[in-house]
């Protein structure tokens, strides 16, 4: 029986009990493909001035409709967990011997990812509803 | 009476002229409570299942043979004590090598990994009159390497490598940290450079996974991160 790579991953890998540093890793590689499939959509909305104003006017209309206002939110969840995760990993790699505080390394970014993320959300979610 | 533990053991077997699909065998064994891991292993073999495979050498955690998956994360079965496990003990074999036969994987594209990064002393410039010599300091610069005994905990907690088998993976990065470190040895550019390769030490991703799983608690992740400082800024 020869295992080999994502169904490995997928079927097995994520029943294995790492510690913080796998279940961020997870989440960055997810936040990852989201941020880069908006960033794929993004450069296809720009690309459709090619067409005219008018083409392009009627996608941005789209994003302004409610259900995808409620998906910037994810958008940014995702930019800016991708963002302070990275740094973090950065920080860890540049000072090797930070490895013991790895557990503390996601708590500090947890708590600052939720102190900039939890009122820019509402932030948003206020405007939606207000308009 | 000596005190006993009630333990339900879940062991997944496959046995690849009999199984399509590796299943779970449940054992119900009564063993004490600073019996490891590996002697309920024993007792179902011995007294159960006779057709139980698996490997083990030493089982006192220095040959490195019984690394095994023990309810979800890598250790030595002959390390782990039951009374740290009860009641249900989950036993797997290490993920991301093939399996031959219930715990036993095929060690050996791991050992070609190791292989890969030039595990020995490389110095071709004739010996001085007396031994090679050493300070204390540049001794100190990799002595935690020295202590792999290649049990492949580390390599198969590793996500990168279960995505990807060709990654050379944490334990060989460890051997090869073991002789780049050592000012003695000459050969440390030739073992950067096949580290530097697109399957080296950039796939680490900095999980901590092998840091947690390693029975000899070698700062894995740390050495990991000295070879890439060492590849970014090319000094030692």
């Amino acid at each position: 029986m020869v295992q080999g790579g994502l169904q490995v991953l997928v079927k097995e890998g994520l029943r294995y009990r790492g510690r913080e540093g796998q279940w961020t890793w997870l989440l960055h590689r997810l936040t990852g493909i989201g941020v880069f499939l908006f960033l794929a959509l993004h450069i296809f909305d720009i690309f459709l001035m090619v067409f005219g104003e008018e083409v392009f006017n009627e996608l941005i209309f789209l994003y302004h409709q409610p259900w995808a206002r409620v998906g910037h939110i994810f958008l940014f969840f995702g930019l800016l967990f991708h963002a302070f995760n990275g740094i973090r990993v950065t920080i860890m790699d540049f000072w090797p011997s930070l490895w013991r505080y790895q557990r503390q390394g996601v708590w500090i970014q947890t708590v600052i990812f939720l102190a900039v993320f939890v009122p820019s959300a509402i932030a948003i979610l206020m405007e939606i509803l207000g308009s | 009476m000596a005190e006993t533990l009630k333990i339900e053991l879940r062991i997944k077997r496959f046995n690849p002229e009999k199984d399509e699909e590796p299943w779970w065998g449940e054992y119900e064994v009564e063993m004490g409570p600073t019996d490891r891991v590996l002697d309920a292993l024993h007792y179902v073999k011995w007294h159960i299942d006779g057709t139980l495979t698996l490997r083990r050498s030493c089982g006192h955690g220095i040959c490195g043979s019984d690394a095994m998956r023990i309810n979800g994360v890598n250790r030595l079965a002959c390390k782990v004590l039951l009374r740290d496990v009860a009641p249900v003990v989950t036993v797997e074999p290490i993920l991301g090598l093939p399996v031959i036969k219930d715990l036993v994987v095929d060690m050996e594209p791991f050992m070609a990994q190791y292989r890969s990064v030039m595990p020995y002393f490389v110095n071709d410039e004739p010996p001085p009159p007396r031994e090679r010599l050493q300070s204390p300091e540049e001794r100190e610069r990799f002595d935690d390497t020295t202590k792999c005994i290649l049990c492949a905990c580390c390599t198969t907690s590793c996500p990168s490598f279960w995505a990807r088998g060709e990654y050379v993976g944490p334990a060989a990065i460890v051997q090869a940290h073991r002789f780049i470190f050592d000012s003695r040895d000459k050969a440390a550019a030739q073992r950067l450079e096949i580290l530097n390769e697109p399957d080296g030490v950039w796939r680490c991703r900095t999980v901590y996974n092998c840091t947690n799983a390693c029975p000899r608690e070698i700062k894995i992740t740390e050495a990991i991160a000295e070879v890439k400082k060492a590849l970014l800024f090319s000094r030692l």
